[in-house]
């Protein structure tokens, strides 16, 4: 590319970033905020749940709302809910373990016509994976750096 | 009080992942990606758990706190059994969420239809 | 210079072929929206008792096609060549509508500018005099191509305010060399024109270059301004890439901001949450079709100029990081056969 068409380019890049109305930063996040300080209130009641009636300590009290808020996020996607709560909440409804829920099914869902294993199969981690794949190849690079330095 | 406090931290983590979203290009799955690597490390210097004792569920519902399970396990893992801890440690703390991910996963995906957006 | 040339990027047809009948075929939103009294079919679901999406809008294509013959008074073994194509990968729709016509065919891709390609190559093809009839059809469909380009539906993410709405919707329009206005008299064809814009969510930006440099060219191999034409309609743009367009081309000397509408803008009105506007195949199609063309023949506009834009990525090409080339072909369409 040439000098001139990429000095060409550039001014468009500024004059269109000008141009271009801003996501309203203000009302997004206080909607990420309430939606997403509710779901963690709706855990909070779960864990306190699972701690009194259970009898669970404060580790199996967490896997306990992990599963139920897991069970809660594929329950609402599946019923089509979920990604009306997402286009409010935004954030609030990606960030908690919930919006990793909706991240499984809603593309395993979809890609149910595709067949068992290479459609709903396949898919159910074509979002959810790097998640899983970065978390845990961090968590052991963490744990082997400790070993080392204990 | 117990609650309050659930709601400000998980309100506040979400906040700060509005802000990213909106302010850089970075897609959704970016930032879910991001924020459980960042739970692990934070868990890793020690910054999370505090965060975890004060916020209760409102740090460990969000995806930091998956990634605070990870590392905190992978860390009682190495304790309990050494080097080879580092890799039994994480999964094993965090296996009843990645399994209850796969297995009710699969059954909405199987018994629910996506439907048109409105 | 061959003899029908205009300057660079324009030719005058030597026997304008007329648009001898036509069809469309749109969804619910689509029919819920301002311009819903012109389809001439509303769909009353994103299904329409297919399996998949993908079923849905191959019939949707299908359909079209069929009504458009038939209104002509025709058979399908009467038409010469169906050019056409969609979004979706491979041009599958278009693909596997063409099995079922069985009309020789041509498919072309030129993302969502596939309709004035399709329209400006069957219009040269019955002026050169190789074809009577030639018909020509694109389609586009929300859910097949959301989830091809960006996410699952269910999937709860916000959409920033330049993103834009895929029509789901199919418009055919049979051509032939009939003595019927209204007739296809000029063409120019647009170069691919990228100004490195990379955001997948602002189509209108990328697109609005290349509208902006095919209409610049029109002017000036035709040598004449926009006070020729009674509208000037571009194919999605949305509400922003409008703006852009028109910015672009003051800066050229030309004002367009009274006679410039797009199609995307029109379809939806502002409450029906679709942000920037409509996008997609079936979007320019579909108003096109069932609006301008009726206005066109009830007298309100003598002459226009429709020009149908696409921005030419693939997911692989966005992933890679590689910005959105544009592109826009323009066809002057016109109640006289000049």
């Amino acid at each position: 590319m040439d000098v001139k068409q990429q000095k060409l380019n550039k001014e468009y890049q500024i004059y269109v970033q000008r141009k271009m109305p801003k996501s309203n930063l203000l009302r997004d996040c206080i909607l990420a905020f309430l939606v997403g300080g509710l779901i963690c209130t709706i855990g909070q009641a779960v864990n306190n749940f699972g701690k009194s009636y259970f009898n669970l300590n404060t580790e199996e009290a967490s896997a306990f709302t992990a599963i139920v808020m897991i069970f809660i996020g594929a329950l609402l996607t599946g019923l089509g809910v979920y990604d009306d709560i997402g286009k409010y909440g935004g954030a609030g409804s990606v960030v908690p373990i919930t919006g990793f829920a909706n991240s499984i099914v809603s593309p395993a869902m979809e890609f149910k016509k595709e067949g068992y294993v290479f459609g709903v199969g396949s898919k159910l981690f074509s979002i959810a994976g790097p998640v899983l794949v970065y978390g845990i190849t961090a968590s052991v690079l963490v744990g082997l750096i400790y070993f080392f330095v204990k | 009080m117990e609650y309050l406090r659930a709601f400000l931290v998980g309100g506040l983590i979400c906040v700060i992942a509005q802000i990213i979203i909106d302010k850089t290009s970075l897609t959704p799955a970016r930032v879910l990606v991001c924020f459980v690597t960042a739970g692990v490390i934070l868990t890793a210097i020690g910054i999370y758990e505090p965060i975890v004792k004060f916020g209760g569920a409102g740090a460990t519902v969000p995806l930091p706190g998956f990634g605070y399970a990870l590392a905190k396990g992978a860390i009682k893992g190495v304790e309990e059994m050494g080097a080879m801890g580092a890799f039994v440690g994480g999964v094993r703390a965090a296996a009843g969420g990645i399994t209850a991910a796969v297995v009710f996963g699969y059954l909405a995906a199987v018994l629910f239809n996506p439907r048109m957006k409105r | 210079m061959a003899k029908h040339r205009l300057g660079g990027q324009t030719i005058k047809l030597e026997n304008p072929p007329c648009i001898l009948s036509r069809a469309t075929i749109v969804g619910k939103k689509e029919g819920q929206g301002p311009l819903g009294e012109y389809f001439d079919v509303v769909l009353e679901d994103s299904l329409w008792g297919e399996k998949t999406w993908e079923k849905a809008e191959c019939r949707m294509y299908q359909e079209a096609a069929k009504m458009a013959i038939t209104r002509a008074g025709k058979q399908p073994q009467d038409i010469n060549y169906l050019f056409g194509g969609d979004l979706l990968n491979q041009i599958i729709t278009a693909n596997l509508a063409a099995r079922s016509l069985g009309i020789p065919f041509f498919g072309l891709y030129g993302a969502c500018s596939t309709l004035t390609e399709s329209m400006s190559l069957g219009a040269m093809v019955i002026s050169a005099g190789y074809a009577d009839l030639v018909l020509c059809v694109t389609s586009s469909h929300f859910c097949t191509a959301e989830r091809q380009y960006r996410f699952p539906l269910e999937m709860g993410t916000q959409r920033p305010p330049t993103a834009q709405w895929t029509v789901t919707g199919a418009g055919a329009f049979l051509l032939s060399n009939h003595m019927k206005p209204p007739y296809i008299t000029h063409i120019t064809t647009g170069k691919v024109i990228d100004y490195g814009i990379t955001d997948t969510n602002n189509m209108g930006a990328a697109m609005a270059p290349a509208a902006a440099a095919t209409i610049k060219a029109h002017f000036e191999d035709t040598q004449q301004g926009p006070d020729a034409y009674d509208l000037i309609v571009t194919g999605d743009l949305g509400r922003f890439g409008r703006e852009l367009t028109i910015d672009l081309l003051k800066k050229e000397g030309y004002d367009i901001s009274d006679r410039l509408i797009d199609c995307g803008c029109e379809i939806y009105s502002k409450d029906q949450d679709v942000h920037a506007g409509g996008s997609g195949c079936g979007c320019s199609a579909v108003v096109f079709g069932a609006y301008i063309l009726r206005k066109m023949e009830e007298g309100v506009y003598k002459r226009i100029l429709l020009l149908s834009t696409g921005a030419l990525l693939s997911t692989t090409s966005c992933q890679q990081g590689e910005s959105i080339p544009g592109i826009a072909h323009a066809v002057t369409i016109d109640m006289d056969r000049g």
